[in-house]
């Protein structure tokens, strides 16, 4: 039964991947494609946990918690740069 | 004792997040854990210098739950609104006037509305008076700002400030 | 692993995909950008969150021993995703973006006058 909810789950995530690089492709404005940077990494965090229960093995978490941390910071220096023009102060 | 141990609440908390970080409850990793929640305020001190207080335990613990709670139903509120059509939608700006104004509380504020009912917080105004929410959908923008601070800025108030 | 454990497994895993679906589909279907930032900010939070909870019920019963490091990603996405919305918000602001509803006013247009004062933190 794991294995079909794993089977659905992937398809929905993978779905939820070509939605948003729709939107990064279309824009039409630079806080959308930043927005759309944002929930990629998010979704790329759901992707390798689901990874990781279909293969059994904890190493892809570790992958996953680096993901939130970059994610996290690339989002931030990309909305600073829109505010300020600038990254470092 | 003030100078050792700078934030005694951070202190336990990193020791936490070191043990989940290796998922190992032994003895020498709860030790350098330990070690490194001691060490890290110490180092981290210039950056923050001032001390963080809880006055009403109670109330936090309260307030951890109301916001739980909040966000499980505002994720199903904002699913069915997508599900829905998207012309029926009716966003606002709504602002909300602060009476809050120690920093951490606001922080916490900001974060717990872009958490629940609906709502991100765009943007706090230079003198700290207000912030500047958008709403997915509102009936009546009054209503809406009085449930924030009623639900979630007084608690925050009582447990921050006296 | 009992029939029960792996319904409720099951369930998770699956609400947890159906909401980071529905999270990027407002991001796709919605309108303009300010509600556009409600979708993924909520929906998929909870969606990964429920996935990193079935994750941790999965690796206590099938590894050795207790597995809670998941937690620190879910409470790492908690604290990380309300700002990154704001900080978005606050950027679309200052861009002045178009919305469905008037902007309000002058908001988000003072952050370049901002006094390097004004920042205690």
């Amino acid at each position: 039964m794991l294995n079909i909810a794993l089977a659905i789950a992937f398809s929905l995530v993978t779905a939820a991947f070509a939605l948003t690089l729709w939107r990064l492709l279309r824009g039409p404005s630079a806080p959308d494609r930043i927005l759309a940077l944002d929930t990629l990494y998010i979704n790329a965090i759901a992707l390798l946990v689901l990874l990781g229960i279909h293969l059994g093995s904890a190493l892809y978490f570790e992958a996953a918690l680096l993901i939130a941390l970059m994610g996290f910071v690339g989002t931030v220096a990309l909305c600073k740069y829109l505010l300020r023009g600038d990254i470092i102060e | 004792m003030k100078r050792l141990l700078p934030h005694p609440l951070l202190t336990p908390t990193l020791a936490l997040v070191w043990l989940l970080l290796n998922n190992s409850m032994a003895p020498g990793q709860i030790i350098l854990g330990l070690l490194l929640g001691w060490a890290i305020p110490l180092f981290a001190l210039p950056f923050w210098p001032e001390q963080v207080r809880i006055r009403h335990w109670g109330t936090l613990l309260r307030f951890a739950g109301v916001v739980l709670f909040d966000i499980l139903v505002a994720n199903l509120k904002v699913a069915w609104l997508i599900l829905g059509q998207p012309r029926n939608l009716r966003p606002a700006f709504v602002v909300v006037p602060l009476d809050v104004s120690h920093e951490l509380a606001i922080s916490i504020l900001a974060n717990t509305i872009c958490l629940t009912p609906g709502t991100v917080s765009a943007h706090l105004s230079e003198d700290r008076q207000s912030l500047l929410v958008h709403a997915l959908d509102v009936d009546d923008q009054d209503e809406l700002a009085a449930t924030i601070k009623a639900r979630y800025e007084a608690p925050l108030k009582e447990i921050f400030e006296c | 692993m009992s029939a029960t454990t792996e319904l409720l497994l099951s369930l998770l895993v699956i609400i947890g995909a159906l909401f980071t679906f529905i999270g990027s589909l407002g991001l796709a279907r919605l309108e303009d950008f300010y509600t556009r930032l409600h979708g993924p900010t909520k929906a998929t939070t909870l969606g990964v969150g429920s996935l990193l909870i079935a994750s941790a019920i999965y690796f206590s019963i099938n590894g050795e021993g207790l597995s809670l490091h998941e937690v620190l990603v879910t409470l790492f996405l908690f604290i990380t995703a309300p700002i990154s919305a704001h900080l978005l918000a606050k950027a679309a602001l200052h861009q002045r973006l178009a919305s469905l509803v008037p902007l309000p006013k002058a908001a988000g247009s003072e952050d370049d006058q901002e006094s390097p004062g004004s920042h205690p933190s």
